[in-house]
């Protein structure tokens, strides 16, 4: 056999239930978001319900893999998990978050959980029928460039305005932080 | 079956994820009985606009790059918005002793 000759087992049979592996990782990225949307609203300790959002935003960041976008899939992962979900833990050590066991009546706050389930299914119902029953026009296949190039681009031409408001809306958060954040200690 | 498998190329997949994102939000916001509980609430609701905004994006614009520039501000403003109001949260916890929202509150009734 000459060295050039293509392997012939690659060819003829690829990985077995490689046609389910993509489906399966979607279906995996799906679970984690619902799962950690569903931890993040629901655990009793505050705590538990960061991690609930971290996981969920594991979960978009998959999912924006799947919407060809590894850009937005790390900065997912880098916002989200690395800034937003730490500072939030921060903020539960310095105030004591704890949700305190309900004082009012058992029932009562039954009522309510149903209440909020009930408004919550119906945003959900309504929400997804619409996503489903629109009238989304046919996709079109994806021709385009979707590089992490052409972003670069785009901030720095089309959207370079937006960009520089971006950063002055963070730079103005960060010091009404630290004035909101201040007032008050000297006092204390 | 087919379709089954083909799930990760159709949007309603995406739409029916961020509509349940949307509605666990607004349940959070409903049911949590602290602040940083609703923040946490607020931001799958943010989440949810995103993720449905990369959907239209992937399947339906004509320019690519729009979507992800429009997400990745809706994340920088998700950041500024947690750093205010984590700020507020301990302002709050320090004059109050306290960030239950039931106890928030000067005057009676």
């Amino acid at each position: 056999m000459s060295p050039t000759a293509p392997l012939p087992l690659a060819a003829a049979t690829p990985f077995p239930g490689a046609d389910y592996l993509i489906p399966a990782l979607f279906l995996i990225f799906v679970a984690t978001t619902v799962g950690g949307a569903l931890l993040a609203v629901w655990a009793a300790r505050i705590i538990r319900s960061v991690c609930g959002l971290a996981l969920a935003a594991l979960g978009l960041a998959g999912l924006y893999y799947f919407l060809n976008s590894p850009f937005l899939a790390l900065m997912e992962l880098l916002i989200y998990v690395g800034a937003v979900c730490v500072t939030i833990v921060f903020a539960v050590m310095l105030a004591e978050a704890e949700e305190p066991a309900s004082e009012e009546k058992r029932s009562r706050s039954v009522l309510w959980t149903l209440a909020a389930a009930l408004v919550a299914a119906t945003v959900f119902w309504t929400a997804a029928r619409l996503g489903v029953l629109g009238d989304w026009p046919t996709p079109a296949v994806s021709t385009r460039d979707w590089s992490v190039q052409a972003i670069g681009v785009s901030l720095l031409t089309t959207y370079s305005m937006a960009f520089e408001v971006i950063s002055l809306v963070l730079l103005v958060a960060i010091l009404g932080a630290l004035a909101i954040a201040r007032t008050g200690r000297h006092q204390a | 079956m087919n379709q089954l498998l083909q799930l990760h190329l159709q949007p309603a997949a995406y739409f029916v994820v961020a509509a349940f994102l949307l509605a666990t939000g607004v349940f959070g916001l409903v049911h949590r009985r602290t602040l940083i509980g609703m923040l946490i609430s607020g931001e799958l609701i943010f989440a949810a606009a995103s993720l449905n905004l990369m959907t239209v994006n992937r399947f339906f614009a004509p320019d690519p790059t729009v979507g992800q520039i429009f997400v990745l501000f809706i994340m920088g403003l998700a950041a500024a918005e947690v750093a205010i109001a984590l700020s507020i949260v301990i302002a709050v916890y320090r004059n109050y002793s306290s960030i239950k929202t039931a106890e928030l509150s000067h005057l009676k009734g």
